[in-house]
């Protein structure tokens, strides 16, 4: 039992705490804050696997970004005055045996797949230089697409969100 | 903690290894699936969502630190960040525009595409 062991137990208990926080909690607002520890405990998992570099994107990316943009739509789609931010569940039953066997034959196949893996010694210092220059050389090709892929995004959604005009 | 703390925690809680962190993602998809399959407002379908391609992308990084010599995983992970960000934006957008129509955002009830 090492320090690297206790952290990972630590991360991975706020992790899935927070995850079934925002799954089951019936305030949206309530599933809207356990999202940020869940992507703060995801960034910490990055960490422990040496993504330096994918840590900090994790958390400007996903708590700077996804989730205010998630917290604006849970603030403009509820009428503040009916102070209703009750949200319900469907076919809670069926879903939670689908849920369960999704769970229980994944974990099972990664268990049977990949016990006893353990980690090799790691060579990478900081992993943001290599990710930079993969990107500029083998991946250009992705990271074009994707950077207009961004600029497609950004406009429809600005194009969509904007308020109709009068007709 | 002393050492005989730490070594009695370490009898029933194993050292950790690749399965451990694929143990944790699999649980991650698990209840996105759940939250997508289950809850009837759209954004909190959203954050099923989210947490679907979270728990792809510690896959992505524990392969990329327990497999292999290179960072393709990791480059594949900020690909998934960046289609993440691009999705949110779009489908707020939709929400928002939904919000405007229906004046609800409960996906059970939006079932006309015109009224």
């Amino acid at each position: 039992m090492e320090t690297f062991d206790i952290i990972f137990y630590l991360f991975a208990l706020i992790t899935v705490g927070s995850a079934c926080i925002v799954v089951f909690s019936k305030n949206i607002v309530y599933a809207a804050f356990s999202l940020l520890f869940t992507f703060f405990g995801v960034a910490g998992l990055y960490v422990l696997l040496q993504a330096d570099f994918l840590a900090v994107t994790q958390v400007l990316v996903y708590v700077g970004g996804i989730l205010t943009l998630l917290l604006f739509g849970v603030m403009l789609t509820n009428k503040v005055i009916s102070v209703d931010m009750k949200t319900g569940t469907l076919h809670a039953v069926p879903a939670m045996i689908l849920a369960a066997v999704v769970f229980g034959s994944l974990a099972g196949l990664f268990y049977a797949t990949w016990s006893g893996v353990t980690a090799p010694a790691s060579s990478i210092i900081s992993t943001a230089r290599p990710i930079g220059e993969m990107l500029m050389t083998g991946y250009a090709l992705p990271f074009e697409v994707a950077s207009v892929i961004l600029l497609v995004a950004m406009i429809g959604a600005a194009f969509m969100a904007r308020r109709p005009k009068k007709l | 903690m002393n050492s005989s703390v730490l070594s009695t925690f370490g009898a029933w809680l194993p050292h950790v290894q690749l399965a451990h962190f694929l143990i944790i993602s699999a649980a991650l998809f698990a209840l996105g699936v759940y939250a997508i399959a289950t809850r009837r407002n759209a954004i909190m379908v959203l954050m099923g969502l989210e947490l679907v391609l979270n728990a792809a992308n510690i896959n992505f990084i524990a392969f990329t630190r327990y497999g292999g010599a290179n960072l393709d995983g990791q480059v594949a992970a900020i690909f998934v960040i960046i289609l993440a960000a691009a999705e949110a934006a779009v489908a707020l957008a939709i929400v928002l525009n939904i919000y405007h129509r229906f004046q609800t955002v409960n996906v059970d009830e939006i079932s006309s595409m015109k009224e």
